[in-house]
C-alpha cells in the first residue's frame, strides 16, 4: 500500500499544465482529487512517473452559467456539487447523485473531472452525464475540443481523452423546468460503488412521457446510455406493459462483471429494478 | 452536607466507583485525544523497516528467488529468505496447534500472499520499492481450494514436509491432507436415539471463512542489543507472556533477557493471539543488523495472510419426539484450516470447545466429530471475538433448532423453552462433557419475548405473509430467535494449557503509603477497558477509590505471568486473580486495623472503605490510614508493606448466556435486508461496569451483523484470495449499523470469587445466529429450510429466486 516513486508538479494554469504533460510524455498523469488515482498507485496498479496536480488552477473550479447552459469546472469537488444552489435548482439530479457517491471525506476531495475522466465504470457521474447529454471540454497541446459524454467512453479506464489532454469543464443544457428526475443506486454500504444504478430524466405532457433519457452505472465496461429503453417509454403513460418492455430493453444492453457485489445475472436484474424505481420517483416529480 | 456530617454509607460507596458503577473509561482520555501509544507510534534511533515479498500463487513450487536487484537498491540493508533463516532453524516455526508453519517459503508456497522474502531497509518506502524487485520464479501446482475435495484420493499433496506421517499432534491422519479427527460423545447411544426418533432433521450448515478487522493491524518492533544479549519486542500481542516464552524457545535467547511489551492495542478479536512470520523475521533482522526493525502489515496483508476465523462446515442432525422434545444431536464438522494448522486453541482442544454444541438444551445424548483438513488458504482458525469455536457451535445448534421447529410446525421460541436446561438442573452435566455452572434460561427468554412483544410480531409477520401472497407487497419479514450458552474463561489446569503452560491468570497489587495503588495483570486489554473495570473490582474489594488505582498490563518485565486476553477469559480468570489478590491485602489490612484500634482482629469488620470495631461503628480505620500504617506501624511479627500476588487456576469455565431477538425486513426484489429491531439480553453474572458491558455488546453485535450479513474471505477456484480489502470485506459504517437494545438478567457464577462470567464475546456468539435465523425465518413460509451465510443482498435475492418469489 505504498506507491512507487514519482515526481510532482503543480502548474498555475491550464496552458502550463498542458505544456507540462506534453513535455513529460505518456508516463505523466493529471492529478485531481486523487481518490481514484492514489489508491491505484498504492496498489501499484498505476505507476505514473509524474503527477501534474490541477489543484492550483483557479479557472478549473466552480459552477457557472454560459448562456442557458451550465458549465462545471473540472476540479469542482463532489461536495461543491452538493452545495451548489445553482445546480440544486437547474439540475437537482446532480445533487441527488453526488449524495450517494462514496462518503463525505471522499466527496470533499474527489472532483467531477476526475470522476468522469477516470473511465471507471463504477463511477456514478459518467452515466449521469450521458443521461443529461453533457459534453466535455478538453484542452490539449493542439488546442481545445468538446466531446459528448455519450461518445467519450470506450472501455474500462479507456476513454476518448488522448494522453496529454486535460478535461477543463463539463457543459450541460439543463432539462426544462418541471422535469422529473431520479438517480437510483443499489450499493452494499456507504462508500461502495454501485451494484447497479440508473439515472433518469423525463418530461411529461398530458400524462404521457414526452422525453426520457436513461444512463446506467456499473453494469458494463462503460457507463451505458439506454436509448432503446428511453424510446419505448416515450409517448407512453408508463403503463406496466411498457415499463416492463423498457426495463427488458435496458437489461439487454448490460454486461456486468461478476464480483463481490454479485453475479452478472443479479446485477443485470438490479439495473432493471433501479430503472423501475427511478421511473416511479421521476414520474412523481415531473410537474407537467 | 455540613462539613462535619460524616459521609453516609451510600456516599462512601459512590466515591469508590466500584463494581456496578457506570464508571467512564479511563483509557478513553488518551484514546479520544489521539494520545494512545501504539506500536507504530514507536520510533527508535536507527530503526529499520521490513516489508514482505508475498506469493502470487495459491500453490506453487519456488524454482528460484533472485534478491540481487533488491539488495542493490540504496538503503536496503538485508533481504531474508528461507535460506537465510535455515541455519538458525527459523525458516519453520511451531504453531499453537502442534503443527509447524513456514516462516518464509521453503521450496513451495501454499497460499496466496504467503511470505517469501523479508526486505529490510532504512526507509519504509525503500523497503516497498525493493520488495517489488525481488524476482521469484514459480512453477504452478494444482491448487486445492474446496475443503470437501481435500481428502479425495487424487487430491494434490499440499504438505510435502509431512510425507509418511500417519499421525499428527492430535492422533491418526487419514489422508495426506488430513490434520486430525476429534470425536466426543456417545456414538452408539446417539445412533440409537436417531434410529428410534419420531422426527429428525439434517442440514449442512456452513460458517464461512471470515477475518477479524481490528482498526490496528498486526505489527511489531524488534530490538536486539548485542552487548547485553537482550531482545526487546514491542508488538500487538494479546498474550505477551506466551510470546516471550515462545520467543525464548525459538531463538535460544534466555527468557529473562527477552522483554516483550504490548503497548496500547487497537483491537484484537483473536487476530493478535498467534505468532506470525513478521515477528520472527523482525527479530532475526534485528539480530542480523544490530538495529531495531519495525514491521507493520497493511490491511490487505492483514486480511489475506494473518489468522482467519471459522471456515467450519457442520452437518447437523437433531432427533426429537413429535411433540418437540430433543432426544439426540449428531454433528460432523469439516474444518478448513488452510495451509498450516495454526489454530489458536488450548493445546488439547484441536476443535476448541466446539462440544458446547448442545447449547442451552437438555440433550440426553449427543455425538460430535470434527475432521480438520489442509487447503491452499491462509492458516489460522482463531476465535474471532469468541471462545474457541464457540461461535461455530452456537450457530450450528441455533440454526438447527430453528430448522427442527419448522419441521415440527412449532414456534422456534416455544421449542427452545420446551428443551432448555432447567434452573434446578445446574450444575448441569452436558452430553458432550461440560459442567454448566449456572443458568436461568427460561426467565431470560421469557423476559426477551415480553420486551419485544413476540406474539404481536408473529401476528404481524403472518399478516405480511398473506399480503405478500396476495401480491400487495414485495417485502417479507423475519423474526430471528437465538438463545446461546457460551463457555468462556479458559481455563482449569486440568484440561487447559497453551504449549504446556496451564491457563491460569494473575494479578499483583501494591498499595502505596498514601493509599493509592498499582495493579498489574497477565492479561492485555485491546479495547476492553481493563484499566477501568479491573480497578473497580479492587475498589470494591479493598475500599480504595478506583481513581486511585493504576492498572498496568502488557510489559512482561513488570506484570506477573499470565496467558493473555482472548476467549472472554480476562474477567473469569484474571478478574478472579484480582479479587483473590485483593482479599489477601484485605486480610493483612484487617490485622493492621485491629492493631491500630487495639482490638483482636476477629473484632473488626470491613465496611466499604474501612475496618471498624464490631458494634462500635464510630471506631474505625480507613483504608487510607491502614495503608500509611502498613509502612510504619505493622503489628509485631508482620512484614511491612501492603501488597499481594495471586495466580488463579479456575475450578471451572463460566457459562454466560443470553436471549437475542432480531426483526428483519427483506426486499425480495433486491435481496436487501434491513434490521428493524435487535434486542439483546445478556446474563454475564455479576455486572462490574454496565456501561462497558453495553459497549461490548454494541461492538460485538456490530461484528456479528457484519459476519452474518456480508463478511467473507473467499477464494476463487485457482486459489486467489478475493475481497481481502475493505472495499469488499464488509465493515459496516454507522449508517448500516442497526440500533441495539440491550437488557440483562443476573445469574452469578457460583465458583467465581465475584460471580462474574465475561461478556465481551457473547454478542458475536449470539448475534450471528440471530441475524441468520431472521433471514431464514423470513423465507420459511415459502418452503425455505436453510440459506447459507453471508446474507448479502445478492445471495438473499438468489435464495428468493430459487423459492420462486
Ligand atoms: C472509498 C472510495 C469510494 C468511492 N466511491 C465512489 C462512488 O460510490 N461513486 C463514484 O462515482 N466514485 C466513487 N469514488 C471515486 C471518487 O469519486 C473519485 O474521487 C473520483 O472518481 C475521481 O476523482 P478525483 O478528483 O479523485 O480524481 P483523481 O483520482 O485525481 O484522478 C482520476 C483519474 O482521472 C484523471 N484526471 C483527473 N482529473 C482530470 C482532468 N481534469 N483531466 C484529465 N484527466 C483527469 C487522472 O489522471 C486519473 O487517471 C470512490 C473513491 C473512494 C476512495
Amino acid at each position: 500500500m505504498i506507491p512507487g516513486t514519482f515526481d510532482y508538479h503543480r502548474p498555475k494554469s491550464v496552458s502550463e499544465a498542458v505544456a507540462l504533460l506534453a513535455d513529460l510524455g505518456e508516463d505523466a498523469r493529471p492529478l485531481a482529487g486523487g481518490h481514484s488515482l492514489i489508491p491505484m498507485m498504492k496498489l501499484r496498479l498505476a505507476v505514473p512517473r509524474a503527477l501534474v496536480d490541477l489543484a492550483a488552477i483557479a479557472d478549473l473550479r466552480g459552477v457557472r452559467r454560459a448562456g442557458t447552459d451550465i458549465v462545471i469546472g473540472a476540479t469542482t469537488t463532489i461536495a461543491e456539487l452538493i452545495a451548489s444552489a445553482e445546480l440544486a435548482v437547474a439540475l437537482p439530479i446532480i445533487r441527488e447523485t453526488a449524495l450517494v457517491i462514496a462518503d463525505p471525506q471522499v466527496r470533499a476531495r474527489g472532483t467531477i473531472g476526475g470522476n468522469v475522466a477516470n473511465g471507471d465504470p463504477g463511477n456514478d457521474l459518467p452515466a449521469l452525464m450521458q443521461c443529461l447529454g453533457a459534453s466535455y471540454q478538453i484542452a490539449g497541446h493542439a488546442g481545445t475540443r468538446e466531446i459528448a459524454a455519450r461518445a467519450f467512453y470506450q472501455g474500462a479506464y479507456f476513454t476518448a481523452l488522448a494522453p496529454g489532454e486535460v478535461l477543463t469543464g463539463i457543459r450541460i443544457a439543463p432539462p426544462p423546468a418541471g422535469h422529473g428526475w431520479a438517480y437510483e443506486k443499489l450499493k452494499r454500504k456507504v462508500g461502495d460503488y454501485a451494484t447497479a444504478a440508473a439515472a433518469l430524466v423525463l418530461t411529461m405532457r398530458g400524462g404521457q412521457v414526452a422525453s426520457a433519457a436513461i444512463g446506467l452505472t456499473n453494469v458494463g465496461d462503460t457507463p451505458l446510455f439506454a436509448e432503446d429503453a428511453a424510446r419505448i417509454l416515450t409517448g407512453s403513460a408508463l403503463d406496466k406493459a411498457t415499463v416492463d418492455r423498457a426495463v427488458a430493453a435496458a437489461e439487454a444492453i448490460t454486461s456486468p462483471a461478476s464480483d463481490g457485489r454479485g453475479p452478472a445475472e443479479y446485477r443485470t436484474k438490479m439495473a432493471g429494478v433501479m430503472l423501475r424505481r427511478a421511473l416511479v420517483r421521476a414520474a412523481a416529480r415531473a410537474t407537467h | 452536607m455540613n462539613e462535619m456530617t460524616p459521609p453516609t454509607a451510600a456516599e462512601r460507596t459512590d466515591k469508590l466507583q466500584g463494581m456496578g458503577c457506570r464508571r467512564k473509561r479511563v483509557e478513553d482520555v488518551r484514546f479520544t485525544q489521539g494520545r494512545g501509544n501504539y506500536v507504530d507510534d514507536l520510533k527508535l534511533p536507527g530503526m529499520l523497516y521490513g516489508d514482505f515479498v508475498r506469493s502470487s500463487y495459491g500453490h506453487a513450487r519456488i524454482k528460484s528467488i533472485d534478491t540481487s536487484k533488491a539488495k542493490a537498491v540504496p538503503g536496503v540493508v538485508a533481504v531474508l529468505t528461507a535460506a537465510d533463516l535455515a541455519p538458525l532453524k527459523l525458516h519453520w516455526m511451531p504453531t499453537l496447534a502442534g503443527d509447524v508453519q513456514m516462516v518464509l517459503a521453503d521450496g513451495k508456497v501454499l497460499f496466496q500472499n504467503q511470505e517469501i522474502a523479508f526486505v529490510v531497509a532504512n526507509d519504509r518506502y525503500v523497503a516497498a520499492d525493493a520488495a517489488e524487485l525481488v524476482e521469484v520464479e514459480y512453477e504452478e501446482l494444482p491448487p486445492l481450494v474446496d475443503p470437501f475435495k481435500a481428502m479425495a484420493p487424487d487430491a494434490p499433496v499440499l504438505r510435502e514436509d509431512l510425507a509418511g506421517k500417519t499421525s499428527g499432534a492430535h492422533g491418526p491422519r487419514k489422508h495426506h491432507n488430513h490434520i486430525f479427527e476429534w470425536t466426543v460423545g456417545d456414538r452408539e447411544a446417539t445412533d440409537l436415539a436417531f434410529r428410534d426418533a419420531e422426527v429428525t432433521i439434517k442440514e449442512m450448515l456452513s460458517y464461512q471463512r471470515v477475518h477479524p478487522s481490528p482498526l490496528e493491524t498486526c505489527q511489531c518492533v524488534a530490538s536486539f542489543d548485542k552487548i547485553k544479549g537482550e531482545l526487546t519486542l514491542w508488538g500487538t500481542f494479546q498474550a505477551p507472556h506466551v510470546v516471550r516464552t515462545v520467543a525464548a524457545i525459538l531463538s535460544g535467547i534466555p527468557e529473562h533477557k527477552i522483554h516483550v511489551i504490548a503497548p496500547d492495542i487497537g483491537g484484537g478479536f483473536g487476530n493478535k493471539v498467534g505468532v506470525y512470520p513478521g515477528y520472527v523475521c523482525s527479530v532475526v533482522a534485528s539480530i542480523v543488523t544490530g538495529k531495531p526493525v519495525k514491521w507493520v502489515e497493511d490491511r490487505i496483508e492483514n486480511l489475506s495472510a494473518t489468522a482467519f476465523a471459522r471456515d467450519y462446515h457442520m452437518t447437523t442432525e437433531i432427533a426429537a419426539t413429535k411433540d418437540g422434545k430433543v432426544t439426540g444431536l449428531r454433528v460432523h464438522v469439516l474444518a478448513d484450516h488452510g495451509a498450516f494448522d495454526a489454530c489458536a486453541d488450548p493445546s488439547k482442544w484441536p476443535a476448541g470447545f466446539f462440544n458446547i454444541v448442545t447449547g442451552s438444551y437438555d440433550f440426553p445424548t449427543a455425538h460430535c466429530s470434527v475432521d480438520g483438513v489442509y487447503t491452499n488458504k491462509a492458516p489460522g482458525g482463531v476465535a474471532y471475538r469468541c471462545s474457541f469455536r464457540v461461535t461455530e457451535a452456537a450457530y450450528c445448534i441455533e440454526r438447527g433448532m430453528d430448522i427442527l421447529a419448522q419441521k415440527l410446525g412449532m414456534d422456534p421460541a416455544e421449542l427452545r423453552l420446551k428443551n432448555f436446561v432447567r434452573r434446578e438442573q445446574f450444575p448441569y452435566q452436558s452430553a458432550l462433557g461440560w459442567e454448566y455452572d449456572s443458568g436461568d434460561y427460561h426467565t431470560a427468554l421469557r423476559q426477551g419475548m415480553e420486551k419485544v412483544g413476540y406474539t404481536a410480531l408473529r401476528a404481524e409477520q403472518k399478516a405480511k405473509q398473506e399480503a405478500f401472497r396476495r401480491g400487495e407487497t414485495r417485502e417479507i419479514m423475519g423474526v430471528g430467535v437465538c438463545f446461546f450458552t457460551e463457555i468462556v474463561g479458559a481455563g482449569p489446569s486440568k484440561n487447559c494449557d497453551i504449549l504446556g503452560i496451564a491457563m491460569f491468570d494473575s494479578c499483583e497489587i501494591r498499595i502505596h503509603p498514601t493509599g493509592a495503588a498499582i495493579a498489574r495483570m497477565g492479561t492485555k486489554s485491546q479495547g476492553q477497558g481493563h484499566e477501568t473495570t479491573y480497578a473497580q473490582i479492587i475498589a470494591s474489594e479493598i475500599g480504595i477509590p478506583a481513581d486511585d488505582i493504576m492498572v498496568e498490563e502488557g510489559n512482561t518485565d513488570t506484570a506477573p505471568y499470565g496467558l493473555g486476553t482472548y476467549g472472554s477469559r480476562s474477567t473469569p480468570v484474571a478478574g478472579a486473580a484480582i479479587a483473590t489478590a485483593a482479599r489477601k491485602i484485605k486480610a493483612k489490612a484487617q490485622m493492621i486495623a485491629a492493631y491500630l484500634l487495639e482490638v483482636h482482629h476477629d473484632d473488626v469488620e470491613f465496611d466499604i472503605d474501612r475496618f471498624r470495631v464490631k458494634g462500635l461503628p464510630e471506631k474505625f480505620k480507613t483504608m487510607k490510614e491502614i495503608s500509611w500504617a502498613a509502612y510504619n506501624a505493622v503489628p509485631p511479627g508482620l512484614e511491612p508493606g501492603l501488597e499481594a500476588v495471586s495466580y488463579y487456576d479456575p475450578p471451572n469455565m463460566t457459562y454466560p448466556f443470553g436471549a437475542y431477538i432480531c426483526v428483519m425486513d427483506i426486499d425480495v426484489d433486491t435481496g436487501v435486508c434491513k434490521v428493524r429491531r435487535f434486542y439483546a439480553l445478556d446474563d454475564c453474572g455479576t455486572r462490574i461496569n454496565p456501561m462497558i458491558i453495553e459497549g461490548q455488546v454494541h461492538g460485538g453485535l456490530t461484528e456479528a451483523f457484519a459476519i452474518a450479513m456480508g463478511q467473507e474471505i473467499a477464494y476463487d477456484e485457482i486459489g486467489n484470495v478475493k475481497g481481502a480489502s475493505l472495499m469488499d470485506f464488509f465493515l459496516p459504517t454507522a449508517v448500516e449499523t442497526p440500533k441495539w437494545e440491550t437488557d440483562f438478567t443476573v445469574t452469578p457464577s457460583p465458583h467465581h470469587p465475584i460471580g462474574a462470567k465475561g461478556v465481551g464475546e457473547s454478542p458475536n456468539v449470539g448475534g450471528v445466529p440471530a441475524f441468520s435465523n431472521a433471514v431464514n425465518d423470513a423465507f420459511a413460509f415459502l418452503g425455505n429450510t436453510h440459506i447459507q451465510m453471508p446474507h448479502d443482498a445478492w445471495r438473499v435475492w438468489q435464495a428468493g429466486q430459487k423459492l420462486g418469489v
